[in-house]
């Protein structure tokens, strides 16, 4: 079996990390034998973060070869396009949080914002399924993760994980009110 | 929620889903380690981070922050002089901050032993280069053990600590900071806390010489040369090299994280070759690697970044007369950057062209392109202030502005452009000095934060002072060393552990002797901008303290207060004649510009600190 290979990425601060551990547990309680490794230099500036897993099958390396992630988590729509482009296989899937956290350059106004028909254009291209996700109403823009999980549940996007697995992964990482707001969108979304 | 102290203090054997560096100090804790010791840089912070997880009254070993890599070090040598085993900790560039003491570790007896923990950073992710600090072993004498993995951070920091302990010696483990990073289920042993801990000092010269003046250096070199051979048998006994036979007339040496690139990409391959994956870098295990070329007629040294491996497997086969044909390093490309799978395949393939298979290339896609996302100054953060208001006081084409490292060292990007050179730790105020030489027309203005002043700061403001130097330092005091996660300074009023004086850093600099020292918060932007036109009319060393805590720490502190609510600003858009100053000059990351030159604040991003209010010359931006 070849691994199962997901590629995380997102801007400092927008919870990649909590994501990303969650979806490593949730592989774990479902049996696989899970590899992960994160990249935040100096995310906590405003950089990409970048959070790799890779599951079940003959896992060597924590790191994933160019273009062969199953799937790609992005949580903002510029690391999106960067994230397919770099690391998603064709006819791959890719889901992404629709909000736009506006690099240098964009801001500057040197360079052009990516545009959701941008990334609906690559993945055209090169035939990848993908998963728009945006909820206005959440309590703290700090949760659009947990809707992206609760997205990724779903739709079934990693193959085996159940909601118990998802549960028990929340209930290792999180406590208090954090954890009950967090399972309640999680169930909700 | 699992508690990760508690799981630190398991007692039965467990398992448990951990990245490199908490796997680490589980191993800290199995092996007895009494003294921790570090200075933050990544990628180690998340080491400190497991240690605090431990409340204070169960922590098996004392920990410290100390105020430099240097300093670290030297708490761990003495504690382990008294007995006790002893760890530093911190990144790759640290070792050249502690070297002056670490070179001389070989030649002393340590008593307790002592292991080196290092985090080096192939492909550059969050240091000033990417130095192979595999160099230093060699220079001093120091053996390496180098993990791959999680598991081999615990197993390997364990042999490190017999290896110390047993033989009274200081050994590397070299981590990576994918290796740091990977997370994995670890299987971890058994822990019983030893019933009564063994705190007698017993530092006893006689050990020695502790005093390594002329020729007591001869023989404690000659011991820290024999203890080599010591290891390299040590190493051997304990079966940590391992060779992967696959009955190949091909071989490949690799140590560390790379060996995991090379089973990945050897994973579909036919004709594999056989593998030789060392635990230790330095010193190498010469018999081995002499059977291991004899039995093949061709290897590749599959190494990152420097050569050292491959220059003593072609000395070893010189020495042999082996006609193995070595096969090293072939380009430059090859001495640059992380050696991930797809690096590893493309030498490989390189290297074996018609067994090893090439990457799959991509279909070719459109080209959209992709703005890049450089690391910012967070949105409120006080340097993007200071800059802004220092930027306003700075003849615009006569004055050189220098860097030092830290969250301003960001500065130097567009917009501000704000400190043009960067060395290291605390080498600002020696630049600078350098650019005043000679030089009658442009002012030179340095900067410098707080954690980094007592790092290695006060050196270059002393000789500042000593020699003469006329030239302006703008000290951007945060209260905390915010870069590498907010760990506490000594202008903190906190250590690791407890509180404390903090130490206060404007009457160290009137101690000193500065005449001129202007200060101000941060935010005041006007007043910031008037000092600084002060300061550099002066001819004469001088000091403006630009003071406010960091604000993304102060807002999450904010946060968790109860009845907190969010107050970020807005943009009155009757006011806004759409001047820009906010996007283009200030550059906050919370505006966004509409391409009908609209601006809206992203209430997501925006922490409401307000510094932004002064900057609009319409008084568009409000509450």
């Amino acid at each position: 079996m070849q691994p199962f290979n997901i590629y995380l990425c997102g801007v400092g601060g927008q919870g990649i990390g909590l994501l990303s551990e969650i979806l490593l547990r949730a592989a774990d309680y479902a049996g696989y034998t899970a590899k992960a490794v994160d990249t935040h230099g100096l995310a906590q500036r405003g950089g990409t973060v970048i959070s790799q897993i890779r599951l079940g099958g003959v896992v060597c390396t924590p790191l994933i070869a160019e273009r062969t992630a199953d799937l790609v988590v992005a949580l903002e729509r510029h690391e999106a396009l960067r994230g397919m482009q770099v690391a998603l296989r064709d006819h791959g899937t890719l889901i992404y949080y629709n909000t736009s956290l506006e690099p240098l350059g964009v801001r500057l106004g040197t360079e052009s914002e990516v545009s959701t028909d941008d990334i609906d254009k690559v993945c055209g291209q090169r035939g990848i399924v993908s998963h728009s996700v945006m909820q206005p109403d959440i309590p703290d823009p700090r949760m659009q993760n947990i809707v992206v999980l609760a997205h990724i549940h779903r739709h079934g996007l990693v193959p085996g994980l159940q909601t118990e697995h998802f549960l028990q992964a929340m209930e290792d990482l999180l406590t208090g009110t954090m954890l009950s707001a967090n399972i309640e969108l999680f169930q909700a979304a | 929620m699992k508690n990760m102290g508690d799981m630190l203090l398991t007692r039965p054997p467990f398992s448990e889903i951990v990245m490199g560096n908490t796997a680490l100090v589980r191993a800290m804790i199995e092996s007895g380690t009494r003294v921790v010791t570090s200075y933050p840089g990544s990628p180690t912070p998340e080491i400190a981070t497991a240690i605090k997880s431990i409340p204070l009254d169960r922590r098996p070993f004392y920990f410290e922050f100390s105020t430099n890599e240097k300093v670290a070090t030297e708490v761990a040598f003495g504690a382990s002089l008294n007995g006790h085993l002893a760890t530093v900790f911190f990144k790759s560039v640290g070792l050249n901050v502690a070297a002056d003491s670490f070179v001389q570790l070989s030649l002393m007896h340590l008593v307790g032993g002592m292991v080196i923990v290092l985090g080096d950073d192939p492909g550059v992710n969050s240091s000033q280069n990417e130095q192979d600090n595999r160099h230093y072993a060699y220079m001093s004498y120091t053996p390496v053990l180098e993990p791959a993995n999680p598991t081999e951070v615990y197993c390997f920091y364990k042999e490190a600590a017999t290896l110390a302990a047993t033989m009274g010696k200081a050994v590397i483990l070299r981590l990576t900071t994918h290796v740091c990073h990977a997370k994995e289920r670890v299987a971890f042993a058994g822990w019983t806390p030893p019933a009564q801990p063994d705190n007698t000092p017993r530092f006893d010269p006689a050990r020695g010489p502790y005093i390594p003046l002329v020729s007591a250096v001869f023989p404690k070199k000659r011991q820290a040369l024999e203890d080599l051979q010591r290891v390299e048998r040590w190493v051997d006994e304990r079966n940590l090299h391992r060779t992967i036979n696959n009955g190949s007339a091909r071989g490949i040496i690799v140590s560390g994280m790379v060996y995991l690139s090379v089973e990945e990409v050897l994973a579909e391959v036919v004709d594999k070759p056989d593998i030789l994956k060392l635990a230790m870098p330095y010193p190498l295990p010469s018999r081995k690697i002499a059977e291991f070329l004899a039995a093949h007629e061709e290897v590749k040294v599959l190494e990152e970044l420097d050569d050292t491996l491959e220059k003593e497997v072609k000395a070893l086969a010189f020495d042999h007369q082996l006609t193995t044909r070595v096969r090293g390093k072939a380009t430059v490309e090859d001495w640059i950057g992380e050696y991930t799978p797809d690096k590893v395949r493309d030498i490989l393939h390189r290297t074996w062209p018609e067994s090893i298979p090439p990457r799959k290339t991509a279909a070719a896609a459109a080209t959209v392109p992709i703005p890049a996302r450089p690391p910012q100054l967070c949105p409120g953060c006080g340097h993007r202030s200071a800059f802004h208001a220092i930027k306003q006081a700075l003849p615009a084409d006569d004055t050189i502005t220098v860097a030092d490292i830290g969250c301003h060292t960001l500065g130097f990007q567009e917009p501000y452009r704000m400190g043009e050179v960067l060395l290291c730790m605390g080498a600002s105020p020696g630049i600078a000095a350098g650019m005043t030489l000679f030089n009658t027309t442009r002012k030179v203005v340095a900067f410098l934060g707080d954690s980094t002043f007592f790092h290695a700061g006060i050196p270059g403001i002393i000789n500042a002072l000593f020699n003469k130097h006329n030239l302006t330092l703008v000290l951007m005091e945060n209260g905390t060393t915010a870069m590498t996660g907010h760990q506490d300074h000594a202008g903190s009023g906190r250590n690791f552990n407890e509180a404390t004086e903090a130490i206060p850093v404007r009457q160290v600099l009137a101690g000193l002797g500065v005449q001129h020292i202007f200060e101000t918060d941060t935010y005041q932007q006007q007043e910031l901008a008037d000092m600084m036109r002060q300061a550099m009319a002066l001819d004469t060393f001088n000091v403006v303290i630009a003071r406010h805590p960091c604000m993304l720490l102060f807002a999450r502190k904010q946060r968790k207060k109860s009845g907190y609510a969010p107050h970020p600003v807005r943009i009155d858009q009757q006011q806004c004649a759409q001047i820009h100053t906010c996007v283009q000059e200030f550059g906050c990351p919370s505006f966004s510009r509409a391409a009908d030159g609209t601006v809206t604040v992203n209430r997501e991003l925006c922490i409401g600190d307000g510094s932004c209010i002064q900057t609009c010359p319409t008084k568009a931006i409000t509450r």
